[in-house]
């Protein structure tokens, strides 16, 4: 399966590699997927007293496209306000990134990711958790 | 200068050897005729050039060139075998014996026999992907008509204890069926001093064509019969029918002496080349060579790198490099490699597996180029892997709650 040149540029030169104080309290972390299913993702959003998030990281164990729509992830997340960040959806990452039927699977995950990060970043901070649809996928 | 991509995947096939090639030209051109045209020239050559390939074919495995029926690959040579065999000795049982980690073309060949009414046993392997000879004999019953047991292993290179495993067929009075694809051409494999019936093996797995293999079926102590799958002009003694593919054959019969010639000293510089690929990458951190390492062909190698995914691995250098891997992402199921799995890998080691095929043509330029881009990935990939920064801060994964999916 060949892959689009925006996978690769992404593989290739990811953005946003790294870790934040996940006990930090203005940092959000989300860890998504399982060791068994080929693919881990872990995001993180820091975020101002504006609730707007200053910085994102992740650090992804799966297969290119996996990688490529948490690093997409991060880039978009940047400069956004956490309600903003809600609407990311996974289709768009499947767009950006021309993924093929069999890996919109890691652009699910990559959703979820975000969503796990703004959650534990509310609950930290005193907001309840948002209920969210169960992912189609997987 | 080292010329790229690089092929190291010669367990799903081989290059063929220019001197396949030009052994096979004439009979494309020149030499058309039907082997089975039994009266004039085109047609006698044929024919000639067809019982020198058979013969060529024989004496690889050390058997009677009556012995081999031509066909299209091993995946069909299993299943005439298997669905042969148990139709042939439908009186005398329905019970087949065969193993997890075989390949598919004999374990979807067992379980078609189990719709059509018959009894399969699969034994399982242990961690190195070796059977148990114990299980095995206890698995006999009087109504076992086969054992089907492959001589050594397409994903990892293991070699089973065929010689063992007939004693103890020959023992019960069962027929002895193995596919042999991954091991003809590469190690010794005597029909009989290994006490073979049966037989599967390919052209293009040993630097010969694609679309032509063999099956070996045992003219001699014993007799042994099997029911055509094909049915038609009744050719290879009425075993496979169908116009025999003669330019096919000539290049399997060369390919087969060449390796016959050439074996002992391509084994020697190819498992050296192996040993040294695999003794450097295993310096890399939490990286293991996946089955036995005693008993396993010269060219093959299966190794996990712990904490990262076989997929994303690849993509670090499949341009360059060609590899496979056992991680579902490679294929349309999302499981990852069965066989894998067979010895008891985590389905986390399972995906971040790679297997080295190593062939005639590997250089050591190339190895040399395969070892430094392949731990450059590893590393460059771990500093990217969650699963890598835990395993440093001495988090157990195993006690993570994952959100499997």
């Amino acid at each position: 399966m060949a892959y689009s040149e925006k996978v690769i540029d992404h593989y290739q030169n990811p953005k946003n590699v790294g870790t934040l104080d996940k006990s930090a309290k203005n940092v959000g972390t989300g860890l998504v997927g399982a060791p068994e299913c080929g693919d881990v993702m872990r995001l993180q959003i820091q975020v101002d007293d504006a609730g707007v998030i200053t910085d994102a990281k992740f650090k992804t164990f799966g297969c290119g496209s996996a990688i490529a729509s948490s690093s997409l992830a991060t880039e978009w997340l940047k400069g956004k306000s956490v309600d903003e960040a809600l609407k990311i959806d996974n289709m768009a990452i499947v767009e950006e990134l021309n993924l093929p039927p069999v890996k919109i699977h890691c652009s699910v995950l990559a959703e979820d990711a975000i969503k796990s990060a703004i959650n534990d970043y509310r609950v930290k901070n005193g907001l309840e958790e948002i209920k969210f649809a169960e992912s189609v996928v997987h | 200068m080292l010329k790229l991509p690089i092929y190291l995947d010669n367990n799903a096939t081989t290059p063929m050897d220019p001197r396949v090639l030009e052994a096979m030209t004439p009979y494309f051109l020149e030499h058309y005729g039907n082997a089975a045209s039994r009266n004039h020239p085109f047609g006698w050559e044929a024919e000639e050039a067809v019982d020198y390939a058979r013969e060529q074919v024989a004496k690889l495995i050390g058997a009677d060139p009556k012995e081999i029926i031509f066909t299209s690959g091993a995946t069909e040579s299993d299943n005439l075998a298997i669905k042969g065999v148990y139709e042939m000795y439908a009186s005398k049982g329905n019970h087949i014996i065969t193993v997890t980690t075989e390949h598919k073309a004999v374990l979807d060949t067992c379980k078609h026999i189990e719709k059509i009414g018959g009894e399969v046993t699969y034994l399982e392997v242990n961690a190195e992907g070796l059977i148990d000879l114990k299980e095995l004999e206890a698995a006999i019953k009087p109504t076992t008509i086969l054992i089907a047991i492959m001589y050594a292993n397409n994903e990892i290179g293991v070699v089973m204890p065929i010689k063992e495993i007939s004693a103890i067929a020959r023992k019960h009075g069962v027929l002895l069926f193995t596919d042999g694809t991954q091991a003809v051409g590469k190690i010794p494999v005597d029909v009989n001093k290994d006490g073979i019936d049966l037989m599967a093996f390919s052209a293009h797995k040993m630097y010969g064509p694609k679309g032509v293999g063999a099956l070996y079926v045992r003219r001699k102590n014993p007799r042994v019969k099997v029911t055509a799958q094909m049915d038609g002009g009744g050719h290879e003694r009425g075993m496979r029918s169908g116009t025999l593919n003669v330019p096919g054959i000539v290049g399997f019969g060369k390919a087969c002496e060449l390796c016959r010639l050439d074996m002992e000293e391509d084994t020697k510089r190819i498992s050296k080349l192996r040993d040294h690929l695999e003794t450097e990458l295993l310096k890399l951190e939490e990286a293991y060579v996946n089955g036995s390492r005693e008993h396993r062909l010269p060219h093959v190698t299966n190794i996990s790198f712990k904490y990262v995914e076989g997929e994303g691995l690849l993509m670090g250098f499949n341009k360059n490099i060609a590899l496979s891997s056992g991680s579902a992402c490679t294929s349309a199921s999302l499981e990852p490699s069965y066989v894998l799995k067979a010895l008891g890998l985590g389905d986390d080691l399972a995906h971040s597996s790679l297997r080295f095929g190593l062939g005639r043509f590997t250089t050591e330029e190339q190895i040399e180029y395969t070892i430094k881009a392949i731990s450059e990935t590893v590393l460059k990939l771990r500093e990217m892997s969650p699963l890598w920064e835990m395993y440093k801060e001495g988090i157990d994964l195993n006690t993570i709650e994952w959100a499997a999916h």
